[in-house]
């Protein structure tokens, strides 16, 4: 009967383990140039000049889309500035961080992944139109870079920066050739945040140009990939890109985007819908607590070693004839640097989970800190009990940079400059570089520093996994597995209370122990009354 | 010594399969629980999950066919219960070591001894249910909460679940051991095999 209950129970259920409901189909239909656009840029005569500087590129462009500068201008692209809920401003021009620490003082090297032109100071003008960056992000010939430290503009003449050749760029050719952002366009700064590729995101690298399915599912070419790229989900309106790290969206409550689309397209349940699992329903229970990534990005940085430490301390270190060392793994990958200091990479990270209501919550360099322990400079908030937390992965990239010690604040270095300016990496003296830092920032500087270990969180959101990469249940219902430090909520197989265990041990083992008991005295009266009967 | 037709069919059937799903219950149960690894917490769950619905099933069965036979006299009893249950608890304590009569005799009409009506009625309509009910609630928590259960409710819930299955590996241990105690050792184990047990003349 019950083999018959099992037979029956694997025929209706057995269809579904080999037919997914989710075939994967090339998500870009093969198409042609028309299919595309309704203008060809080649043909427009605008475009058909010698143009001497991005800027004058940026003019031919804005004589048409009249009004695309002052779409940008809106956009955190070009302000590097992110009002937060709380009247913080972040941003990139404003936030700490662990990597490189501060924007301002080194403009002329960070710049170069800002979407304009020219800002190499505190004077730069964010009202120009002209210096709106059109090609960074629409450049379709792929030949378009931004020179390393041109602030923002690419090579007019053929250039090297350290051993890489930046030769001449052709924008005429660039104008000419302009569509709408691949995942090279974005890459070049998205992949490459902290300085080179990999260094910054985890989930983020130049591996996602052309991955396999395992690497990301989603963005995969090839003949099952599904080829999608960047802006597929980062939809954007009006150049305002959603998906931000500032403010994300902890728990999309909406689900489909389509028919009736919110205001967070970039979120899994904007396609996947809010109960996804079509097999076991119970997995659709976890929803509510669990971000999607959680169990579908199983490890990040899968091809390329991200960096998970750099500490600022160790730098400054210049052999006997007072040059720099580079220290490099057998892989080639850094590992001490004179400019910069001690680095850790690693490959494949199981990331770390935390609760996350999408408030962020940031030091700024205004911020007193605690310096008697590890500070953390940003730390996403939420709990347990709470309705929009979820368990979220995160890559903490942790550190050693320099602080005030006397007014505990963090401060901002002079990293990036000519010799004699003060610059670390040219003069390797940490009190002129963050006097001078500080003085060109208007902000107080004690004149004493010290290091303080930090850490940062890095909400992770790419990189997703085929769905049988995905984690498997035992990976956190166990004892000791990957959500071992999350408290406040009862997580079963790996929760319980001792006292109950101790009295289910106490019960089991007494029952077992009187029923051997009992059978032993059972068995000897009955041997001693065989004796005596026999006697 | 004779032999008397004490279990019917159906009740053979159903105490086997009764046997087989607590059994996987518990095994399972206490994979998910986190306690050993066998067939993976995942099979463990999904196995768990199945004879659940497999014990609600042969529960409602068990019931109707007692109501429907009659059969469920055999949990009635007349006269002074507890003083009965003394008795029976007794002979497990000291008769049972003096060769003393099994104080109640088996027959067609009474085949449970008063401890044992009292301990299958418990377990049938308190302690099994029980179980059952606490587990619904386990598996069907986020149901529950949509409909206004406080959410910290899981983990008394899972916890009462976890303590009746520990006070249940504690019944079968008991139980096994006590089919042991018959006129031979294996005569009720036989009996409940073949219907037909070796009884006290």
């Amino acid at each position: 009967m019950k083999k018959l209950f099992f037979v029956v129970f694997f025929l209706l259920v057995s269809p579904s383990l080999y037919c997914s409901s989710l075939v994967a189909k090339t998500f870009h239909p093969p198409v042609d140039s028309l299919m595309v656009s309704t203008a060809d840029h080649a043909k427009f005569d605008e475009l058909k000049k010698d143009f001497k500087s991005g800027p004058e590129v940026t003019e031919a462009c804005l004589r048409c889309h009249t009004e695309a500068a002052k779409q940008i201008h809106r956009t955190k692209h070009w302000t590097w500035e992110v009002p937060m809920k709380d009247g913080k401003m972040l941003g990139k021009q404003h936030v700490v961080n662990n990597f490189c620490i501060s924007v301002e003082g080194n403009e002329a090297r960070c710049t170069s992944c800002h979407i304009g032109y020219g800002w190499k100071d505190q004077k730069f003008d964010f009202a120009s139109e002209r210096n709106v960056d059109c090609l960074v992000c629409h450049d379709g010939t792929g030949t378009y870079k931004k020179y390393p430290s041109g602030a923002g503009h690419p090579a007019y003449v053929d250039t090297v920066f350290g051993k890489t050749p930046y030769p001449k760029v052709d924008l005429a050719y660039v104008a000419q050739n302009v569509a709408n952002p691949n995942r090279h366009n974005c890459g070049i700064c998205h992949f490459e945040g902290g300085g080179a590729d990999a260094v910054k995101h985890g989930d983020l690298d130049n591996s996602l140009i052309e991955p396999a399915p395992h690497v990301d599912v989603h963005m995969a070419v090839g003949e099952d990939g599904l080829n999608m790229t960047c802006i597929d989900c980062h939809q954007t309106k009006g150049h305002q890109v959603p998906g931000s790290r500032y403010e994300p969206t902890a728990r999309d409550v909406h689900g489909f985007d389509y028919p009736m689309p919110d205001d967070y397209p970039t979120t899994c349940s904007s396609c996947h819908g809010l109960k996804p699992h079509k097999q076991y329903s119970k997995l659709n229970d976890h929803v509510d607590k669990l971000a999607c990534q959680t169990c579908h990005i199983p490890v990040m940085a899968k091809e390329r070693p991200t960096k998970m430490w750099w500490d600022w301390s160790k730098a400054g270190k210049l052999n006997s004839k007072g040059g720099e060392i580079t220290r490099k793994d057998s892989s080639g990958l850094p590992l001490y640097m004179s400019k910069k200091g001690e680095f850790e990479w690693a490959k494949e990270v199981v990331p770390e989970y935390r609760w996350f209501n999408g408030e962020m919550n940031y030091v700024t360099f205004m911020t007193e800190i605690n310096d008697s322990g590890v500070v953390a400079i940003n730390h996403p908030d939420g709990e347990p009990g709470d309705t929009l937390s979820r368990i979220w992965p995160f890559k903490v990239h942790r550190g050693k940079q320099p602080y005030d010690r006397e007014l505990k604040r963090f401060v901002k270095p002079k990293l990036f400059g000519p010799k004699g300016s003060g610059a670390y990496w040219k003069d390797f003296d940490w009190d002129k570089s963050i006097a001078e830092g500080m003085d060109y920032a208007g902000m107080q500087y004690s004149g004493k520093y010290d290091f303080v270990e930090t850490e940062m969180y890095w909400p992770i959101s790419h990189m997703v996994s085929p769905k049988d990469e995905a984690l498997s249940c035992v990976e956190c219902h166990s004892r000791n597995g990957r959500l071992q430090n999350l408290s406040g909520f009862y997580l079963p197989g790996r929760d319980t209370d001792r006292y109950l265990e101790l009295f289910g041990l106490l019960v089991i083992v007494g029952s077992l122990a009187g029923v051997v008991v009992h059978g032993i005295l059972r068995f000897a009266s009955n041997k001693k009354r065989m004796q005596d009967g026999d006697a | 010594m004779k032999k008397v037709y004490l279990y019917a069919r159906f009740q053979r059937f159903w105490h086997w399969m009764q046997a087989l799903i607590i059994f996987s219950l518990l095994v399972s149960g206490l994979e998910v629980h986190g306690l050993f690894t066998l067939m993976g917490y995942e099979n463990a769950f999904h196995v768990h999950n199945f004879f659940a619905w497999g014990l609600v099933t042969f529960i409602v069965l068990a019931f109707f066919w007692y109501i429907t036979t009659g059969d469920f006299r055999q949990y009635l009893t007349e006269g002074n219960l507890i003083e009965k249950i003394m008795m029976q608890v007794r002979y497990y304590l000291i008769g049972i070591f003096m060769n003393e009569p099994h104080p109640f005799k088996k027959n067609e009409i009474s085949r449970l001894n008063p401890l044992q009506r009292i301990t299958y009625l418990m377990l049938t309509l308190v302690g099994l249910p029980l179980q059952i009910i606490f587990g619904f609630l386990y598996y069907y928590y986020n149901e529950l909460v949509a409909l206004g259960m406080n959410p910290d409710w899981i983990e008394p819930i899972a916890l009462i679940h976890t303590l009746l299955a520990y006070m249940l590996v504690s019944f079968v241990i008991m139980h096994v051991y006590m089919t042991t105690t018959g006129h031979t050792v294996t005569s009720n184990i036989k009996a409940m095999i073949t219907g037909w047990e070796e009884v006290e003349e």
